[in-house]
């Protein structure tokens, strides 16, 4: 098993750059979630390392060694694919067995590996089925078996539950990430799913239009993004604009909002602030008031009652901002109530606008 | 349910009938019927249409067996087949190959046109064309002796490789298309799973491409392995004393003798050959798609 490296990654295509100055440790051991939205260079990266393109500049190396030009073959990684790719003239243990016997192992090694990969993946007794005979979950297990069975270094999946309804999808995150701790293997995980990539991983990395935007923790990302983009595409955020008093901004309206982490900037220039919709406090009156809170009034336009929570949608000075409130009982209010918002600086992350 | 089920189909195939009958008509008329005369005449002494009298016989077939010239040339003609077909295997698959997984957009339209040239151009034209270029003092010749240092005479024509050449130039369309059909409907995503498995080139080819090609293969085989076994006029013109084939046989029969009967006889016993031969490979082959 081994890290990925991966330095200064450009790949154009004509014109267009997929992937421009791309820079990621991927740690060995893992759980690596790349993130963005379609076209932002997510496939193109995972090609890259796998080998089935190449870039045009930049170093990528796995466990230390520099593979730029090693072809796929030789690079011992386990591929995931969208649509599984098994092969369909094979059984389910053919094409498990298929990169162990290319590699020449003996029959009988081959046999007692394939029956523990399909062990793993809790289809021990669905090896002489061929792929048609499965359904979509299954086809997705026999896949990453036949992925993980001749040991590789390094494991990317491509979307891999994309294909799948969503009930299926949490059975399987569940059960890829107990095959990826029981292996330990460095996996680097290309999704679309905000929520897979949040549940999922150690660490998210958030590409847009080829270009690392931001990565780190799950935790970290969601708590202080550096960008508008990846406070509103990794989850939900309330952006309120204006100009920056260094720790804070004051809005067109002169109300000033405090931020407690996030940049400090210099006083004057444009910033906004993100707030996430369930940080916010919603009450009728005068609610808190306390200095160390920030404030607005608004009144609410609209109410979406979804179960166990409630989202309110409040107008103020030509903005809507989104609240999100627990299902306690206590909070019921009409479209059409004045209401005061409020929130703590800590709640709030101050982004240079670029 | 089920009676139900059984009245929506046949009312289905009521509605059906119309689009069906020409179709059928057509077959009757042009394939069925000219067979049957055919299978009856030859069991005949003579043609009707002689004048002569006639009477059922058996003799025809009985011919077969008791000139040994028959067994022989039909034995030649099926190892032609067999060569013509592996030729057009070498060198269709390869170019279907490219066609489907390597060439992409206009470069890819212009090659296929290039394949299928052969197909719209008339059988005879190409085949008096291959023989300008094989003949002594022909284009081949002479083009091969502009270039090289050293005088030498081709001459290809009325010869065994002239017959093969002109055979795999008519047939290896085939092989192209049905070959590239079933190459273009392997997801590319199958064989970069294999590469990332480990597997090289070869292998790929080996255990997952021509496995899951191997419908295009056999079409393809069966499609110029029946049609070259019976083919006459390459073996005539490009092949001239040497080109004779079961296939030229049959034609004399037919333009030249005028012995109908012998000829029907003969080629109802090659239908019966090539039918055995289909019918015991098809086990193998799908043993091996
Ligand atoms: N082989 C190629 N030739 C030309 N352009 C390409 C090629 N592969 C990718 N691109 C372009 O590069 C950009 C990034 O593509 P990529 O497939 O990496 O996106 P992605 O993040 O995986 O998107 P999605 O979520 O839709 O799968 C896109 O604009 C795409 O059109
Ligand atoms: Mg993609």
């Amino acid at each position: 098993m081994a890290g990925v490296q991966v330095s200064n990654l450009s790949r154009s295509f004509g014109a267009h750059k997929a992937l421009d100055d791309v820079s990621i440790d991927f740690a060995d051991g893992g759980f690596y979630a790349l993130l963005g939205p379609s076209g932002s260079g997510k496939t193109t990266l995972l090609r890259q390392i796998a080998g089935f393109d190449f870039p045009d500049t930049g170093r990528i190396a796995i466990g230390g060694e520099s593979v730029e030009r090693v072809p796929v073959e030789k690079r011992r990684i386990g591929m995931v694919f969208q649509n599984y790719a098994l092969f369909p003239n094979m059984s389910v243990a053919d094409n498990v067995a298929f990169g162990l016997s290319v590699r020449g192992e003996v029959k009988a090694v081959i046999a007692a590996e394939v029956q523990r990969a399909l062990d793993l993946v809790q289809l021990g007794k669905l090896g002489s089925r061929r792929p048609h005979q499965l359904s979509g979950g299954q086809r997705q297990r026999v896949a990453l078996a036949r992925a993980i069975v001749t040991k590789p270094r390094v494991l990317l999946l491509d979307e891999p539950l994309g294909a799948l309804d969503k009930a299926l999808r949490v059975d399987m995150q569940i059960e890829l990430k107990r095959i990826q701790r029981e292996i330990g293997i460095t996996t680097i995980f290309v999704t679309h799913d905000q929520e897979e990539a949040l549940t999922m991983s150690d660490r998210i990395g958030i590409l847009r239009e080829g270009r690392l935007v931001q990565e780190g923790p799950p935790e970290e990302i969601y708590d202080s993004p550096k960008s508008e983009f990846a406070a509103t595409f990794l989850g939900d955020a309330n952006i309120l604009r204006g100009d920056t008093t260094g720790t804070g901004i004051r809005l067109p309206d002169g109300t000033a909002i405090a931020a407690g982490a996030g940049v400090s900037l210099a006083a004057g220039t444009k910033a906004s602030c993100a707030v996430r919709p369930e940080r916010i406090r919603i009450a009728t009156g005068d609610g808190i008031a306390d200095h160390n809170t920030n404030m607005l009034k608004g009144q609410v336009s609209k109410r979406i009652f979804a179960g166990n929570n409630s989202t309110y949608f409040v107008e103020r000075d030509s903005q809507t901002i989104k609240v999100i409130v627990q299902n306690t009982g206590i909070e019921r209010l009409a479209e059409g109530q004045e209401v005061v918002l409020s929130w703590s600086p800590e709640s709030t992350v101050l982004i240079a606008v670029s | 349910m089920a009676a139900q089920g059984a009245t929506a189909s046949r009312s289905g195939l009521r509605s059906a009938l119309p689009l069906l009958l020409p179709a059928y008509l057509w077959l009757t008329v042009a394939i069925f019927l000219p067979l049957s005369a055919m299978v009856f005449f030859s069991f005949m002494t003579d043609l009707p249409l002689s004048g002569k009298p006639w009477a059922l016989t058996l003799g025809n077939y009985a011919a077969f067996f008791s000139q040994s010239l028959y067994p022989t040339l039909l034995w030649a003609s099926l190892r032609l087949g067999l060569e013509v077909t592996l030729w057009c295997i070498v060198i269709g698959y390869p170019a279907a190959y490219v066609l489907a997984k390597v060439l992409k957009g206009r470069s890819r339209e212009a090659i296929f046109l290039l394949v299928i040239l052969p197909f719209w151009s008339n059988g005879l034209v190409r085949i008096f064309s291959w023989a300008m270029v094989l003949r002594e003092g022909g284009i081949l010749d002479t083009a091969l002796n502009a270039v090289l240092p050293f005088k030498i005479s081709i001459d290809l024509m009325y010869s065994y490789p002239a017959v093969i050449i002109g055979l795999v130039h008519s047939y290896v369309p085939y092989m192209v298309l049905t070959c590239y059909l079933t190459l273009q409907a392997i997801d590319d995503s199958l064989i970069e799973a294999g590469r990332s498995l480990g597997a090289s080139r070869l292998q790929m080819l080996k255990r997952v491409i021509i496995p899951l090609s191997m419908p295009g293969l056999v079409a393809g085989a069966a499609l110029i392995f029946v049609p070259v076994v019976g083919s006459f006029m390459e073996p005539r013109i490009l092949g001239g004393r040497t080109g004779t084939f079961y296939g030229t046989v049959i034609e004399d029969q037919f333009v030249a003798v005028f012995n109908w009967p012998l000829g029907a006889a003969l080629s109802f016993i090659l239908l019966a050959v090539v039918l055995v031969i289909l019918a015991s490979a098809a086990p193998v082959l799908r043993k091996a798609a």
